[in-house]
This record gives C-alpha cells, sequence and structure tokens, in this order.
C-alpha cells in the first residue's frame, strides 16, 4: 500500500521552494520580464540567509546565547537583501538598459550558481570541517519549528502542521499574490505593463517603476525559496550544488499553473511529489527506471504548455510582451 | 505665454547605425573595464597585486603548448553549440534546449558506440554513429519546432524542459550500460579496441574536432548570409508579416532550421563523445548550451565573429580556473568572473544602441 502520511509531508517539504520561486517568477512575469536568472537568484537568497545566520551563530558561540528573533531574523534579512540586489541588476541590465531578457537571465544564473557555491565553499574551509558541508543547527532548529500540537494529532498533525514557518508564509505570500494580480488595481496595471506597455504607458501606468518593483519583489520572494531550502529542507547544511535545478522546476511550474500563483500551491505540492515519486515507487534493484520517473515533472510540464498553446484561450496565454524591452519612443 | 515643458534629466534616443569602430571601441571598453573590476576582486579574494593576477590568467590559457591544445579543443566544442544555436536565433527562435539537443546526439553515438563497437569495422561504425547523433539532435528540436510552427507553443520554455528530459534519459542509459556493475557510471567506451573514435590527425588528439567546427564555422557563415536559405530566415526573425506576404511558408522555414539547429547540435554530442571524451555522462555538456547563448548573442549571431566571443569565454573560463586551483579557492570562482565580465559586455550593448542626451546640452543645436 502506498503510504500517504510518510510520502505529502516530503511532497510538501519539496514543493516549498518550487512554489516560492514560481511565486515570484509569475510576479516578475506579469510585468513582461522572463527572468531566467530565478535558479542563480534562489542560490544567492540561500548562501546569503547562511552567511548571516554563520556570522551570527559565530558571534554567539553557544546556541544557549541566541536570541530567537535574531537568530530567524538575520539570515532572513540577508536573504532578501541579497536576492533584492539580483533582482536590481536584472531590471537595471533589462529596463533601464534594455538589454536582451534571456541573455541577461542566463548570465545572472551563471552568476548566481557560482556565487552560491564560492562562498559556500569559503565557509566549508573556514569551518574546516572533513565534510565538504556546513552544518548550521541552531538557526535550522528555529526554523523547523513546527505548532506544538503536531506530534500529538496524529496523521492530521503530520500532514497539516508539521511543517516551519517559511512553509505556512510561502502559501500566504502566494495566495496574497494571487489577489493582488486578480483583484487589484495595481495587479491590473501589472497585468496592462505585460501585456501591452505601450497602451499601459499611454494610460499613464510608470512602466518602469512597476517593472523594477514586480522583479525585484519576485526575486525577493524567489530568493526566500533558497532560504527555506538550506533551513528548513536540508537541516540548515549547505552543500555545493544541493539546490540542484529546481530553479529551472519553479520557472516551468509558473507555466504549469498558467501564471496564477494560487493555483501554484496545490501544483507545487504535485511537482514535488513527482519530483520524490521514484524514492515511493518499489522498483526493486532496477535503479535505471527512476531516472526515468524522474522526468515526471518536465514532462507534465510540456504536455501543459502544448495544451494550452493548442487550445488558444486567450485568459491562458503568457503575457504578450514577455521577454521584450520596452522603449516608448520605438513604436 | 509659451511654457516651456520641463525637460528630463537625460533623454535618451535610439541610434540608426553605429560606425564598427566606435562599437568595437565600446565592447573593448566595457571589457577593459570589466576586467579591472574582476582583478580588484580578485586581487581582494587572493590578496595579489591585480597585475599578477592577469599574468595568472594568461598562463592558465596559454602557457604551455598542451593548455593552448586544451583551450583549443574547448573552443572548438563551445563554438559549434554557438553555430547550431544561430540559425534559429536569427529566426527569433530561442533554442535553449542546446544542452539536451547535445546530450541526446551523445546517447546516440554513445548507443552506437557500445552496441555496435565489436560488430562494424570502424569505416561503417564512424558514418552510422554521426548520423545516429545528427539524426537523435535533429528529432530532439523537432518537437518543440513543430508544436511552435502549428500551435506557437512558447519555445524558450519548451526547448528548456526538453534539456532535463534529456538529463534524465542519458541518466537511465548510463545505469543500464554501466561498467562496471553498480559503478553508475560507463567509463571510457571501448578503451581497448578504441572502436569508433575519431581518429588522431597529424599526432594531436584534438586537432581533428577543431578542423571539423573549423570549415563548419565557414560553411555556417555561407549559409546564412549568402543563401536563399539564410535570407528567408533572417526575414522570418525581422518579421513574420513580412515574410507571409512575401510567400515565405514560415513554418516550413521554422521546422526545416530548427532541424538544421539540432543537427549541429547533434553533432557536438558526437565530437565530444567520438571525438574527445569518449564517455557518456549526465553533465557531458556541461551547461555550455547555455553559455553558446551567450556567445552566439555576443557575436550578433554572426558565425565569424563567434570564433572571437567563444574565444573570450574560454579563455576566461580557464584563466579563471587557473587562479583558482593556484590560490586554492573554489572552482566557482570562474563563474563569478565570467558573470561579470557579461554583465559589463551585456549593459554596453545600451551605449551602442542608444544616445543619451542630458539636460542642458540640447539646446547647443538650437531646435530639435
Amino acid at each position: 500500500m502506498f503510504d500517504f502520511v510518510a510520502f505529502i509531508p516530503r511532497a510538501v517539504a519539496q514543493s516549498i521552494p518550487l512554489l516560492y520561486g514560481s511565486t515570484g517568477e509569475t510576479i516578475t512575469q506579469k510585468s513582461g520580464n522572463l527572468n531566467l536568472g530565478i535558479p542563480g537568484v534562489m542560490y544567492v537568497g540561500a548562501i546569503c540567509g547562511v552567511i548571516g545566520s554563520f556570522l551570527y551563530e559565530r558571534a554567539c558561540g553557544t546556541p544557549e546565547a541566541m536570541n530567537p528573533v535574531l537568530t530567524i531574523a538575520i539570515p532572513l534579512f540577508f536573504c532578501l537583501l541579497g536576492s533584492l540586489l539580483m533582482g536590481l541588476l536584472y531590471c537595471f541590465l533589462t529596463v533601464t538598459l534594455r538589454a536582451n531578457q534571456n541573455v541577461t537571465g542566463l548570465a545572472m544564473t551563471t552568476f548566481g550558481v557560482g556565487f552560491g557555491n564560492f562562498f559556500g565553499g569559503s565557509l566549508i574551509k573556514l569551518t574546516g570541517a572533513d565534510v565538504p558541508s556546513i552544518a548550521l543547527s541552531a538557526t535550522s532548529n528555529a526554523f523547523r519549528r513546527t505548532f506544538p500540537f503536531a506530534a500529538t494529532t496524529g496523521w492530521v498533525g503530520k500532514i497539516f502542521f508539521s511543517y516551519g514557518f517559511l512553509a505556512y508564509a510561502a502559501i500566504i505570500i502566494a495566495l496574497i499574490a494571487a489577489h493582488i494580480i486578480r483583484k487589484t488595481r495595481t495587479g491590473l496595471h501589472l497585468r496592462a505593463v505585460g501585456e501591452s506597455p505601450a497602451t499601459a504607458d499611454a494610460a499613464g501606468i510608470n512602466i518602469t517603476a512597476y517593472k523594477y518593483a514586480a522583479t525585484c519583489i519576485g526575486c525577493m520572494i524567489a530568493g526566500l525559496g533558497g532560504l527555506y531550502y538550506v533551513m528548513d529542507y536540508a537541516c540548515g547544511v549547505w552543500s555545493n550544488d544541493a539546490f540542484g535545478d529546481r530553479g529551472w522546476l519553479a520557472i516551468a511550474l509558473v507555466i504549469f499553473t498558467i501564471w496564477r500563483p494560487d493555483v501554484g500551491i496545490l501544483a507545487s505540492i504535485l511537482f514535488g511529489g513527482l519530483y520524490i515519486l521514484y524514492l515511493f515507487i518499489p522498483t526493486g534493484m532496477n535503479l535505471a527506471v527512476k531516472e526515468l520517473y524522474k522526468m515526471l515533472p518536465y514532462i507534465v510540464t510540456i504536455v501543459v504548455l502544448i495544451i494550452t498553446s493548442m487550445r488558444n484561450k486567450r485568459e491562458n496565454q503568457p503575457p504578450a510582451s514577455l521577454g521584450l524591452s520596452y522603449f516608448r519612443e520605438e513604436r | 505665454m509659451h511654457k516651456k515643458p520641463k525637460e528630463p534629466l537625460i533623454h535618451m534616443t535610439k541610434r540608426d547605425l553605429v560606425p564598427v569602430k566606435n562599437a568595437i571601441a565600446i565592447r573593448a571598453a566595457a571589457i577593459l573595464l570589466a576586467l579591472v573590476v574582476c582583478g580588484v576582486i580578485t586581487a581582494l579574494a587572493t590578496g595579489l597585486n591585480p597585475i599578477e593576477v592577469y599574468i595568472t590568467m594568461f598562463s592558465g590559457a596559454f602557457g604551455t603548448s598542451r593548455r593552448i591544445w586544451i583551450m583549443g579543443k574547448e573552443i572548438a566544442i563551445l563554438l559549434c553549440i554557438s553555430l547550431a544555436l544561430t540559425p534559429a536565433f536569427r529566426m527569433r527562435f530561442w533554442n535553449l534546449g542546446g544542452e539536451g539537443q547535445i546530450l541526446i546526439g551523445a546517447l546516440g553515438t554513445a548507443s552506437c558506440l557500445i552496441l555496435l563497437g565489436d560488430r562494424l569495422p570502424n569505416a561503417v561504425l564512424i558514418p552510422v554513429s554521426l548520423l545516429a547523433a545528427v539524426l537523435c539532435g535533429a528529432v530532439w528540436a523537432l518537437i518543440p519546432a513543430v508544436c511552435k510552427a502549428r500551435w506557437n507553443t512558447n519555445e524558450t520554455l519548451f526547448t528548456l524542459m526538453m534539456n532535463y528530459v534529456a538529463t534524465q534519459l542519458v541518466a537511465y542509459f548510463v545505469i543500464v550500460w554501466e561498467v562496471p556493475k553498480g559503478s553508475g557510471k560507463i567509463g571510457i567506451i571501448n578503451q581497448n579496441t578504441e572502436a569508433g573514435w575519431l581518429p588522431v590527425v597529424f599526432g594531436n588528439r584534438y586537432l581533428l574536432n577543431i578542423l571539423i567546427v573549423a570549415v563548419l564555422t565557414i560553411c555556417m557563415h555561407i549559409y546564412l548570409m549568402y543563401s536563399k536559405h539564410g535570407y528567408e530566415i533572417t526575414v522570418v526573425g525581422e518579421s513574420e508579416a513580412t515574410a507571409r506576404y512575401i510567400g515565405i511558408k514560415v513554418s516550413r522555414i521554422i521546422i526545416r532550421t530548427l532541424i538544421l539547429s539540432g543537427a549541429v547540435c547533434g553533432l557536438t554530442g558526437y565530437l565530444l563523445v567520438a571525438g574527445s571524451d569518449h564517455t557518456l555522462t549526465t553533465t557531458l555538456a556541461g551547461g555550455q548550451g547555455f553559455t553558446a547563448v551567450l556567445v552566439a548573442w555576443l557575436a550578433k549571431f554572426n558565425p565569424l565573429k563567434m570564433v572571437f566571443s567563444s574565444f573570450l569565454l574560454i579563455f576566461l573560463s580557464r584563466g579563471a580556473g587557473e587562479i583558482s586551483t593556484i590560490f586554492g579557492l573554489n572552482k566557482s570562482f570562474g563563474d563569478i568572473l565570467t558573470g561579470i565580465i557579461l554583465f559589463f559586455i551585456i549593459g554596453s550593448e545600451f551605449f551602442i544602441n542608444y544616445k543619451l542626451h542630458f539636460r542642458g546640452h540640447e539646446s547647443k543645436g538650437g531646435k530639435r
């Protein structure tokens, strides 16, 4: 029998970085910026959080000396700052300097992954440990604190209450983002900027401000996904390249959810489930088949991509000016 | 009476055409500036003076003849991928699937080498495995192309996803063919018989790869710049409506071009497996499918200029690699430097395409 009580919490834990990444990328794409630098941003967010908490843990010495508020606030602040800077860089190049978005995004991914692995590697060297990883257990314990009744309420507790606060924050952020995009005036303006910047400009919307704000907020949210991965999912252990290709999967998720963060909550859990399904399917000694199962999230995304383009429903399409920079004097 | 509207501090206009000399000067200035920034950062990280940093980079790239050959091989591979992506890019089809198309080509080659290695003579095996690689790559690019042509499916995201499908497919076959069982690796294919390996010419292992890519560069340049096909690609890229108006069948061009693009990526996979690495891993392409996008874009999708841009990127990565080995820095240091230099070059394009007018200087010319 398939063990759902063990499977669902792991799928959810796996899904949260994806949810953060895809919510951030959705907001970014709604403004017409296709930020392929998200994988890099998530690395930078994660490593900045690690640097922050590493410095704080060192400064305090023992876990008892650490202030519980600062333990969480410092990594959070560093993570947001790091990803904000990446967002600003992307905006400066693509919005102000009107560079090609695909190229800028790919360069940012190269840079971000390198940045993460470089500082990760340097911190590992600083600690002088034998294993190639940093363990920040005190910080991680603070991030992983669950509801007190999670352990006592049986399977309900395991499935619904056994996560750290960042997991619930991801869901709340996704809901808020969905509400703002679909129901508010700000969201309407944002969508207008992504669909047709010339029209939006004529209507008096400040294109540059919207693109900057959406992309930077998007990057900060995506950065939190990196932080969640290190502090919660990986129990505060940073090892190089461990984050893997989750950033690309988050971009896939944006398409899968047809640009709706609220759909993203369940979709990311589905993706998380597909991502780890190979661990739960009995294949015996045949390890090779497991590799084929890992293909599932990507194949599902491709199928969704094709189906939405075949049905060609207007509300399910990518923002019309996605990937194009806007110059007012060019019509 | 007539109130003058407030002028913005900086006003931008698009330039028509920059003289080649200026464009080169702007790019060179950007690269120089980037190198200075990189030097300073490296100096801070290693405690060296920046001049020594550059010397280390040079010796890392050109220090010994072996290093020069390795560099040549790496340039050839990167250039080959960039050449593959270019026809698609000139059509504004963002083929980010180079990585996957290479891997599938490599898989095609490896399967021929492993399954047919003992049965066919080299004279047959080499063309067969080459054909397999080219076909596999072409098919991998054809799938998104058909969807783009028929339903206008977003190709950037589609090709991106195909990369991971290819990676997992390779991971599957690596385990199926692993030697020895349980190692999770294929190791060197046909190590004893060297069946299906490209021959060593003029005593150098990498020379044939380099020659093949050199010929390919010239062919691709002629194809894109002087052939009817190349012209059609450019028209479709500039404006699909115009292309349709003058009777070009856009969907046919998309499919034809992507078959070519995928086929050359497959060829790269072939060169990697049969020519230089003689093995198959999931990281065989090593992110070069993405680097090639940057190479092609830096050269403004001109095959001959790509020789320079691929040289620049490989030089940087090898130079930075040398710095990190000598000073015990992490290998990723090279990625950071590459990233910084790319940001500068990307930013510099702005000054080639746009012109800035500052408030106050405007009135010099009288009326606008």
